[in-house]
């Protein structure tokens, strides 16, 4: 493939729009310049550790480090889906909840990719573990956390129909089976928006990127095929784990709603 | 002692019923008794219903019919032990999707004297009045067929006909075995209909 080298210089160029941008924030009075400098420093220094980070676990190619850099991806992210939600669960339930959702479902979902469609050797090849497991993490974290949202939100407004519907002696699955199917329909739809939109709206950045290093269009709209049904699986997959799990949450054996197990997030 | 405790079998037995926020609460309910509960707002009266319900954390022991209530699983204990919140809530767009097609031929017949149109069950929620739904929602409760009934104020948002044929139609389903432990606000509703008035106080059940 023939990669176009970039140089320091090429970047210093492209950083000038960014100046533009902050120039318009001063002319127009926005008070973003401040926050788009900010941003874009640090974006550059994560993104050059994160090169850093990947160029050295490339060369070692170890399983144990490649696993570590997965363990802290997924903790980052476990993390995220814990925090995100504006009604929250009350002590580590939020961290478990996240924990499990995050693990297994961007775990089945890389490991089905590696050992099917893509096939590295060795199968746990850095190279493309890691990258695999970053954006598959990420659009878990997405689904898992929409679909938690929706769920705890939900629950908030409509207490009363669930327990009105728990006291004419229906099972705590029932009763919040409406908020279950709400929640989870919330957490597919950026991935069936990213999905209608591909190739239509936007070049997404997978096979943009493969593009542009040089890969054979068709090659990448296959690779960009193979990441959206991933994408799909593992989104669905962490909208229904991280939904039922949290409805879980929220009742007991007894099936009783227990809103005492959320913790109201201070405005 | 009202007569019915003297001819009738206990229904429900709540021997030191207790939770975070209160109790704890003994007391036996007779089958087909009429039972009024009285006292000041935030009392406890409501957090009664609900333990007793198994709606909210709670310990002690129930017996319905004699049979402790670890022997049901919740979802079966609350279909014999309903409770019917102050403001009864509604999930589906028309009022009849609330109801299954026995439990609505169940209710018909109920429906003139408790001055509802026959077209209610058509009806979208939003267009019923607060004094539909409450009746409405007595009526959902009573179609489960409980063997008591809680009711948290089942009356509050009706004039004073439309109370006393709430009323009337609760007589019949007691004489016919319900047993009901009713919340109320008023003395004259609690004498009305009560076999015996209790009081509640600070959260404990008073003499």
């Amino acid at each position: 493939m023939n990669v176009i080298q970039l140089q320091p210089l090429d970047l210093v160029l492209a950083s000038s729009l960014l100046l533009f941008d902050a120039a318009i924030s001063v002319v127009l009075s926005l008070g973003m310049h401040r926050q788009l400098l900010w941003s874009s420093v640090r974006m550059v220094i994560q993104l050059l550790v994160v090169g850093g980070i990947l160029h050295t676990v490339f060369s070692i190619s170890s399983p144990l480090t490649t696993l570590g850099i997965i363990v802290v991806m997924m903790m980052a992210a476990t993390y995220e889906v814990a925090a995100r939600p504006s009604q929250k669960l009350s002590g580590w339930q939020g961290y478990r909840i996240g924990a499990i959702t995050i693990s297994l479902t961007s775990s089945i979902t890389v490991l089905i990719a590696l050992l099917t469609a893509i096939r590295p050797i060795p199968w746990y090849d850095a190279r493309y573990a890691i990258p695999l497991m970053g954006i598959v993490v990420g659009n878990v974290l997405t689904s898992a956390s929409l679909g938690i949202d929706t769920f705890l939100s939900g629950l908030f407004q409509a207490k009363g129909v669930v327990e009105a519907r728990l006291a004419l002696g229906e099972t705590s699955q029932q009763a919040l089976s409406p908020l279950i199917r709400d929640a989870i329909r919330k957490g597919l739809i950026p991935i069936i928006n990213q999905m209608s939109a591909t190739g239509l709206i936007t070049l997404p950045g997978i096979m943009t990127g493969q593009i542009l290093a040089g890969a054979e269009p068709m090659q990448a709209v296959k690779y960009q095929i193979l990441f959206m049904f991933l994408l799909a699986g593992g989104g669905g997959l962490a909208a229904v784990v991280s939904v039922y799990l949290t409805a879980h949450a929220v009742t007991d054996k007894r099936h009783r709603l227990r809103l005492d197990c959320l913790v109201r997030r201070r405005k | 002692m009202s007569s019915l405790q003297s001819t009738s079998a206990v229904q429900l037995s709540i021997q030191v019923l207790q939770s975070e926020f209160a109790g704890p609460f003994s007391l036996d309910i007779y089958q087909g008794e009429c039972i009024a509960l009285l006292g000041g707002s935030g009392s406890g009266k409501s957090l009664f219903l609900r333990m007793i319900a198994d709606l909210d954390p709670n310990t002690g022991s129930l017996y319905l019919n004699g049979q402790s209530r670890e022997h049901y699983s919740a979802p079966e204990w609350r279909r014999n032990v309903i409770y019917q919140a102050a403001e009864p809530a509604w999930w589906e767009r028309l009022a009849g999707d609330h109801f299954s097609n026995e439990e609505k031929e169940f209710i018909k017949p109920y429906f003139d004297s408790l001055g509802l149109s026959h077209a209610i069950l058509e009806a979208e929620i939003i267009q019923l009045s607060t004094g539909e739904r409450q009746r409405l929602a007595l009526l959902r409760s009573l179609a489960k067929r409980p063997q008591l009934l809680l009711l948290d104020e089942p009356t509050g948002a009706l004039d004073i006909a439309t109370t006393l044929a709430v009323e009337a139609l609760l007589m019949k389903f007691f004489q016919a075995g319900l047993s009901l432990l009713f919340v109320t606000h008023s003395e004259e509703q609690a004498k009305r209909i009560g076999h015996r008035l209790i009081r509640m106080h600070n959260r404990q059940l008073v003499a």
